[in-house]
């Protein structure tokens, strides 16, 4: 039987805007994938920790208050300092062009800016993570 | 026969369906007294006042805040010469949740989404050279509303502005963040608590003071339907009465001063009858319900704002049309203070030239429409009538379940409020998705040249700096016996059933730190964490 790909749906930090972090974790689930949800005002090391607790293989960070440089870089050196390297991470929200280069260039496979598409974002997921059990 | 129409079902943005054409039969019950009364009578459906505009104009009220305190006062001082009416203030995150600036989680965060506010210093430097006597001003903060209050109250004393004559309103609401916007520190008791001091105080103390802002802007901005957003903030607002009722508060003394915060979207007839029918439910309720016999105490008078959730980062300046269009609709629906937001919210923090087009569209509105010459011209209206009425039965219906499922507190605490919202936030995306629902510029007409791109208003680390520093100067210049004392003093009262107030008031005085009183009651009361659903 196919395993389903697990998801952590993430917030960082002080941002409470939930609703796209809830929009997409629900895309997720409806689209079949095993999905978890951090909820609001993570550290990244908590974050870090779930996503080893969980051994997840996606992490989404959804990010919409401008603390995204400083806290999905933090993110993902939380990963690695756990030995974890090969999660898909992914960021959205109200991030400014600029700082793409800067998040992929940490590790971020692809940012989605305001009125992505839930079923690109799903697509993207599948084809990208990189796990070998379901490709 | 029967002609062919565009689509097989006409829907708006909450996905009610709309009939053809309305008629006599959709609003046969209508009863002119009995259901609409003329304005400034009960039950207010056309308007609170008698001369509504015509007496004075909405309250133009937009929201500002960044950085540091000597920034914000900057930008109130051009506000209030550009013709504003009345202040507003943002507070940054770690102010929003009870943290100092010099906080581990306010890393980053100092000044960015709003001003940073930690001691009386802070409001001293914010209100410097503004009357306190003259303006009225509204702060949007929740769980620390009270000690916000306090500064503002000390910061008067300090101008020889006697509490009789200030005037604003805190928003105060914590039920609307457990449920949507999620700016709370402390389980619903001990919150409340704080709330019905703040009432009690203010009703003998600062009687122009709007004690609360009950606020469904935030239930929609997550997602809420017209219909979610008006039975969830009316339901919030009976539960704040009943716990007021509680404390064996006279109704009469306090409901005159509570007050309320709609958002406005897009589907411009619901959202005027849902206004209309906001006014209608509380005027009932107040006095069928809670036997309230001063007619202030029927009004509901409220604050709108435009939906920032309508903001399309795509095409921006189509969000100019959008918000004027939704201005119209809450001048329509009787607002008594508006904040149009600017068109570039989707992307940045709003620039000075994109916040003068906002203001100025309410004043063109004001000024050049003629809207503002007649008071509640859609009444009468068939499908304004009857959506008016359908919005109260939808309401109505909701106050019914909540009551079944054991309140306002047991349905946040089992997620009923937060998982109606995530379906209908999850719905709506759906219909963008399939088209049913058209955004232009986003799922239609959209420009294939265009790149979006956001910017993020940069608040230069400097700030983070200055205000650590100063707050770092008031913990050193403070009297550290009198700061302790008044901690201490607070902590106890915390523990008994006394109104909190008066105790809050002299920890500020003392120049103890927001951190400092939040973490008192976070240490006494515990955090309080959620179950997210979706």
């Amino acid at each position: 039987m196919e395993e389903k790909i697990r998801v952590l749906v993430a917030k960082l930090g002080l941002d409470a805007h939930d609703r796209g972090a809830k929009v997409i974790a629900r895309a997720y689930r409806d689209a079949g994938f095993e999905v978890i949800y951090t909820g609001l005002f993570q550290r990244p090391e908590a974050v870090a920790e779930a996503a080893v607790q969980e051994d997840v293989d996606v992490v989404a960070v959804s990010s919409l208050a401008g603390a995204h440089l400083t806290l999905i870089p933090e993110l993902i050196q939380q990963l690695r300092d756990r030995g974890v390297d090969d999660v898909l991470i992914l960021a959205g929200g109200v991030i400014p062009e600029e700082d793409v280069p800067a998040l992929l260039a940490h590790g971020v496979a692809r940012v989605f800016g305001p009125g992505s598409d839930l079923d690109e974002i799903i697509a993207f997921t599948r084809e990208n993570v990189r796990r070998r059990a379901w490709s | 026969m029967e002609a062919k129409e565009r689509k097989e079902r006409f829907a708006g943005v909450s996905d009610r369906e709309v009939k053809r054409f309305y008629r006599p039969e959709d609003i046969a019950g209508l009863d002119y007294d009995r259901d609409l009364g003329d304005p400034g009578t009960y039950p207010f459906t056309r308007g609170v006042y008698p001369t509504m505009y015509r007496g004075r104009l909405w309250t133009m009220r937009q929201f500002a805040g960044y950085g540091t305190a000597e920034e914000t006062n900057a930008r109130f001082k051009y506000l209030l010469e550009q013709g504003q009416t009345g202040l507003s203030v943002a507070f940054d995150m770690p102010t929003l949740l009870g943290y100092d600036s010099d906080h581990p989680f306010a890393d980053g965060e100092v000044g960015k989404l709003g001003v940073a506010v930690d001691t009386l210093r802070d409001f001293e430097i914010l209100f410097d050279g503004i009357p306190l006597d003259r303006v009225s001003t509204s702060m949007t903060i929740n769980p620390p509303a009270s000690i916000m209050l306090a500064m503002y109250l000390a910061v008067a004393e300090q101008q020889g502005v006697p509490w009789d004559r200030v005037s604003g309103t805190i928003q105060n609401d914590i039920l609307k963040d457990y449920i949507a916007q999620k700016t709370y520190i402390y389980p619903p008791e001990p919150s409340i608590r704080l709330i019905v001091d703040t009432i009690e105080f203010c009703t003998r103390y600062v009687p122009k003071w709007n004690t609360i802002s009950i606020s469904g802007y935030h239930i929609r901005e997550a997602g809420a339907t017209a219909a979610q957003e008006l039975a969830f903030t009316l339901a919030n607002g009976m539960y704040y009465v009943e716990a007021c009722l509680a404390r064996g508060l006279d109704i009469d003394a306090f409901a005159p001063r509570l007050s309320f915060f709609f958002d406005v979207h897009n589907d411009f007839f619901e959202e005027i009858a849902k206004f209309r029918a906001a006014r209608r439910i509380w005027a009932r309720k107040m006095r069928e319900k809670y036997g309230a016999k001063n007619p202030r105490s029927w009004m509901l008078r409220t604050h709108a704002q435009t939906a920032g959730v309508s903001l399309t980062a795509q095409q921006p300046q189509n969000n100019i049309v959008r918000v004027a269009i939704q201005a119209l609709a809450a001048v329509l629906g009787g607002t008594q203070s508006l904040h149009t937001n600017s068109y570039d919210e989707a992307l940045a923090l709003p620039t000075e030239e994109s916040v003068r087009i906002a203001l100025r569209t309410q004043q063109i509105i004001a000024e050049e429409t003629g809207v503002a010459n007649v008071i509640d011209p859609l009444a009468g209206s068939y499908y304004v009538e009857s959506l008016t009425n359908q919005l109260e039965e939808e309401a109505e219906r909701y106050f019914k379940k909540i009551e079944a499922i054991g309140g306002v507190v047991r349905g946040i605490e089992t997620g009923f409020f937060q998982r109606e919202i995530a379906e209908s936030a999850y719905r709506f995306q759906r219909r963008l998705k399939t088209g049913d629902y058209c955004v232009v510029g986003v799922n239609k007409y959209v420009d294939p040249e265009e790149k979006v791109r956001p910017r993020i208003l940069r608040v230069d680390p400097e700030v983070q700096r200055r205000q650590v520093e100063r707050l770092r100067e008031v913990r050193q210049r403070r009297d550290p016996a009198r700061a302790a004392r008044a901690l201490e003093q607070l902590r106890k009262a915390s523990g008994s059933n006394e109104n909190l107030m008066p105790y809050i008031l002299e920890a500020v005085k003392a120049y103890c730190s927001e951190g400092e009183i939040c973490g008192v009651w976070r240490e006494l009361w515990g955090e309080w964490r959620e179950e997210a659903v979706y």
